[in-house]
């Protein structure tokens, strides 16, 4: 992984004042996941008097954290949860944000904040509507002026969705965590009251079975380690030339190697046959597999735009048949675990922007999320869920080889001034499949860092 | 097929890497490396991680005296319980079928409930020997107690006594190399160029085909960067493999017929099979490819001339046939291996003679026809390559995968090693 040596001296004593001064970008040391630490390190703030504040508030309580109505103005706050989840009109957003506003400056590094509103589209009624939307933009404009490693996220509850329900406090608790680190500027709907809440916080897929496609190196192989940490057994898929890599990771997570090209015709039904045979069962689907092959349209050549569509979505898409095809993939059938299957698979800010040089990619990237979206349905009458994640700038080999200039401008062109990390990817990867994320289907969530491109 | 109060010897699966030619791909690699590496792969296909196995027998025939505990030293480098117990073996290019063999027999016998067998061989790391009159004088100063003995000994040492000895791979007690012996038998059975060249042509376009519709995905492991075996030549043509001259039998002139074409290169390489009882296989989860049923060793009288050097397959597959009242006819897929394309062809002459069955293997006809359309389906080590003690595990492994599915079907193997000996074996699918 290239070295951010930026990154490094900004978070020297000399550095920080240096980086201050002149005005430059100044990245912070993000706080990340580690098991059995702290939820926050704080006070958690809970502004507004709502359905939704008292449960939360509730929640949180119950997970032992040092929950606030109020709080003086020189103690340090962990987190700010904001519900607006009763707002009729945008005149009414005034009091709960200018209270927010009012702790941003207490904030501790690597802070939070987070909305929690009603889904826009769930009302027809203009006012509401519009109050609504309001929260998305004021969320997503407070993304921009955080500081010091600070998030702000939102959480869409559906329109008659009880605001305890498991999906809630699931995404409430991932936005709260170090999963979330390079997140920032997003929503996250929860629209049933899907899903079950882990005994075990830092095992949430206990006895599930998972496969990874693209697993011997970069993301893939960091989505690998972290649902093997999440408690998950874990199949990992690469293309056979890739084996001796992805030996090695299966190796490291315990898991069991598959060498499948996954454009083969037969792909989907060569995993669920390896994974009936080594476990007797199979819960989440992770499709991380794809490349690259960039070249101007005008010079487009057919073998190109073929394997990166080959490769990017078709493959998802006959892999997907297969999955939903059989009774294997269907994990209430198991009894007991309370979360049907998932399925969450790898998009890119690409195709959501689209990026000069990638037609290929990003249609290909574009037509995850459509798929995504479309395929919600299916999943939901076996009470599973499918998703996406769209990442931005990720240090990775495959990044490590842009240019120097371009790497240092892409890096720092989000709100947290710095490119995220394979395993920030992979952290809301595994949240996708937890069964906390069970109210949560048919959305592409953004790991960027509140990216510009493509906002 | 088992005998009575033996349990089945299961093949579960195995693992390879790529075979390199000799000084390629895997010039810097050494046999532990690749074993290691071989090793790893298997533990990473199967979850193995962790886990105490009864045993594991590998060897290599090119071995360093540094590596006396080769097999044990790679499996402490793998995953797996450092508690699993290790040995080598050593029978020339027959130790992976030996070390599976006698695995097999472990767990048939209760003994063990899972094994790992296999074998490894490099040529480019080969162990270089000094001379004898320095190991000699080296050692004489070993043994010196004062700093003038030891003086004394070091100076008798020449320049002539540094020239290196690469290991030899001739027969000791002929002084003719392997090639040169095949070519004296191949003659003798009146094997001609054509049909060499035909089963060499075969042996790449199976193994390139196998290699095309992904049979090998979970047989084979890249290490250092290769993904096939690099001898493979799947756009030969028979015109191609003509123009070759002759590479043994040279005093035999225009009846020369062994190119190095058909001939096994010089290889590195590495291979290991899963073995399980049924018991031990079930409570792991772990696919049943086959049974091992049986496995015959063989040895001939090769120094005066008697028998052929390659020949004592042909002895050990009539007598392991007899034992379980099999005939050629009754198998699904024979996989011969092809030290020299004139080999197999020479055991195929031999079972097929009823002249040959009747006088030297004592039998009453001859043991059957063998259906070219079923042998060596998926390539075998004139093209794959033959790193001499990881043969075995290759051909088991794909033997077993290819059976898989079809319960009941017999494999024949048979492979020949240096020193006049050989093994043969059969496997079931299931």
């Amino acid at each position: 992984m290239p070295k951010d040596l930026y990154t490094d001296f900004a978070n020297t004593g000399f550095g920080r004042t240096l980086t201050k001064n002149l005005g430059l970008p100044q990245p912070a040391r993000l706080r990340r996941h580690r098991p059995g630490q702290p939820l926050a390190r704080g006070p958690v703030v809970v502004l507004g008097t709502t359905e939704a504040s008292a449960a939360l508030a509730e929640r949180m309580l119950g997970w032992g954290l040092d929950v606030r109505r109020h709080i003086g103005p020189k103690e340090k706050v962990a987190a700010v949860v904001a519900c607006f989840d009763s707002v009729s009109t945008p005149a009414q957003l005034s009091e709960v944000v200018l209270e927010l506003g009012s702790l941003l400056k207490q904030l501790m590094p690597s802070g939070r904040v987070i909305t929690v509103f009603r889904d826009p589209t769930g009302t027809h009624d203009p006012a509401v509507r519009a109050a609504r939307s309001a929260v998305q933009g004021l969320t997503r404009s407070t993304a921009h002026e955080m500081r010091a490693g600070g998030t702000a996220n939102g959480i869409v509850l559906a329109d008659s969705l009880d605001a305890s329900a498991p999906g809630a406090a699931g995404a409430l608790r991932f936005l709260l965590s170090g999963r979330s680190a390079f997140v920032s500027g997003q929503f996250i709907s929860v629209d049933t009251v899907n899903g079950a809440l882990p005994q075990d916080w830092d095992r949430p897929l206990r006895d599930q079975v998972a496969v990874v496609t693209g697993a011997a190196r970069g993301i893939g192989a960091s989505i690998a380690r972290v649902l093997r940490r999440d408690g998950a057994s874990v199949i990992l898929v690469d293309i056979p030339a890739a084996g001796e890599q992805l030996a090695a990771v299966a190796n490291e997570v315990s898991g069991t190697a598959l060498q499948l090209d996954i454009t083969t015709q037969d792909a989907g039904e060569r995993i669920l046959a390896h994974a009936t045979q080594h476990y007797g069962r199979l819960d989440i689907v992770v499709h991380n597999a794809g490349i690259t092959r960039d070249k101007l349209l005008a010079n487009m050549d057919d073998a190109r735009w073929n394997s990166v569509i080959a490769v990017n979505i078709e493959s998802q898409l006959r892999m997907n048949r297969a999955f939903l095809a059989s009774e294997l993939f269907n994990s209430d059938a198991h009894g007991g675990s309370g979360m049907g299957p998932r399925i969450v698979s790898l998009a890119s800010t690409s195709g959501i922007a689209g990026n000069r040089g990638q037609t290929n990619y990003a249609a290909s990237k574009a037509g995850v999320m459509g798929m995504v979206a479309a395929t919600s349905a299916q999943m939901a009458s076996r009470h599973g869920t499918i998703n996406a994640v769209a990442p931005g700038f990720i240090e990775t080999e495959m990044t490590a080889k842009i240019p120097f200039a371009t790497r240092e401008v892409a890096r720092r062109l989000n709100s947290l001034n710095q490119g995220g990390l394979p395993v920030d990817v992979a952290e809301t990867i595994s949240f996708l499949a937890s069964p906390q994320a069970g109210g949560t289907s048919g959305l592409t969530l953004r790991v960027c860092g509140q990216n510009l491109v493509g906002a | 097929m088992s005998a009575q109060n033996v349990r089945d010897a299961v093949i579960i699966g195995g693992n390879r890497i790529p075979f390199a030619r000799a000084h390629s791909a895997y010039a810097t690699a050494g046999n532990q490396d690749m074993l290691t590496s071989t090793l790893n792969g298997l533990v990473a296909r199967f979850g193995l991680q962790g886990q105490q196995l009864g045993t594991v027998a590998a060897g290599a025939v090119m071995k360093h005296s540094k590596n006396f505990n080769l097999t044990r030293e790679s499996v402490l480098g793998t995953p797996l319980d450092p508690k699993t117990p290790a040995f080598d073996v050593q029978m020339a290019c027959a130790t992976g079928m030996e070390a599976i063999g006698s695995l097999a027999n472990k767990i048939k016998l209760g003994q063990i409930d899972s094994a790992i067998g296999g074998g490894v061989d490099s040529i480019s790391d080969a162990p270089i020997v000094v001379t004898d009159e320095l190991r000699g004088i080296l050692m004489e100063a070993n043994r010196a107690k004062t700093l003038s003995q030891r003086l004394k000994a070091l100076s008798k040492i020449r320049p002539a006594h540094l020239a290196p000895q690469a290991p030899g791979v001739n027969e000791p007690r002929t002084g003719l190399s392997m090639g040169e012996h095949m070519a004296i038998t191949a003659h003798a059975w009146g094997i001609t160029r054509a049909e060499q060249d035909e089963l060499a042509l075969a042996s790449h376009k199976n193994l390139a085909a196998a290699y095309d519709r992904g049979f090998f995905d979970d047989l084979v492991t890249p290490f250092k960067g290769l993904n096939r075996d690099n001898n493979m030549r799947a756009d030969s043509t028979l015109e191609r493999l003509g123009k070759l001259s002759p590479a043994f039998g040279r005093d035999l002139g225009e009846e020369a017929t062994m190119t190095a074409a058909n001939s096994t290169a010089l290889t590195d390489g590495a291979s290991a099979v899963l073995l399980g009882s049924e018991e031990w296989a079930d409570a792991h989860d772990l696919p049943k490819l086959a049974n091992f049923i049986d496995y015959e060793e063989g040895a001939v009288d090769f120094v005066d001339g008697a028998e052929g050097l390659l020949m004592a397959p042909a002895y050990a597959a009539a007598r392991m046939l007899k034992r379980n009242n099999l005939r050629f006819e009754d198998f699904e897929y024979l996989e011969i291996h092809e030290a020299f394309a004139s080999t197999v062809l020479a055991q195929i002459k031999a079972w097929e003679s009823e002249e040959f069955c009747k006088n030297k293997l004592g039998l009453d006809s001859a043991l059957g026809t063998i259906d070219r359309s079923r042998l060596n389906v998926n390539g075998s080590s004139l093209a794959a390559g033959h790193p001499f003690a990881a043969t075995g595990g290759r051909i088991v492994a794909s033997l077993a995968k290819e059976l898989h599915g079809k319960p009941g079907k017999l494999g024949f193997i048979s492979v020949c090693a240096a020193g006049g000996q050989g093994i043969t074996a059969i496997i079931e699918g299931r």
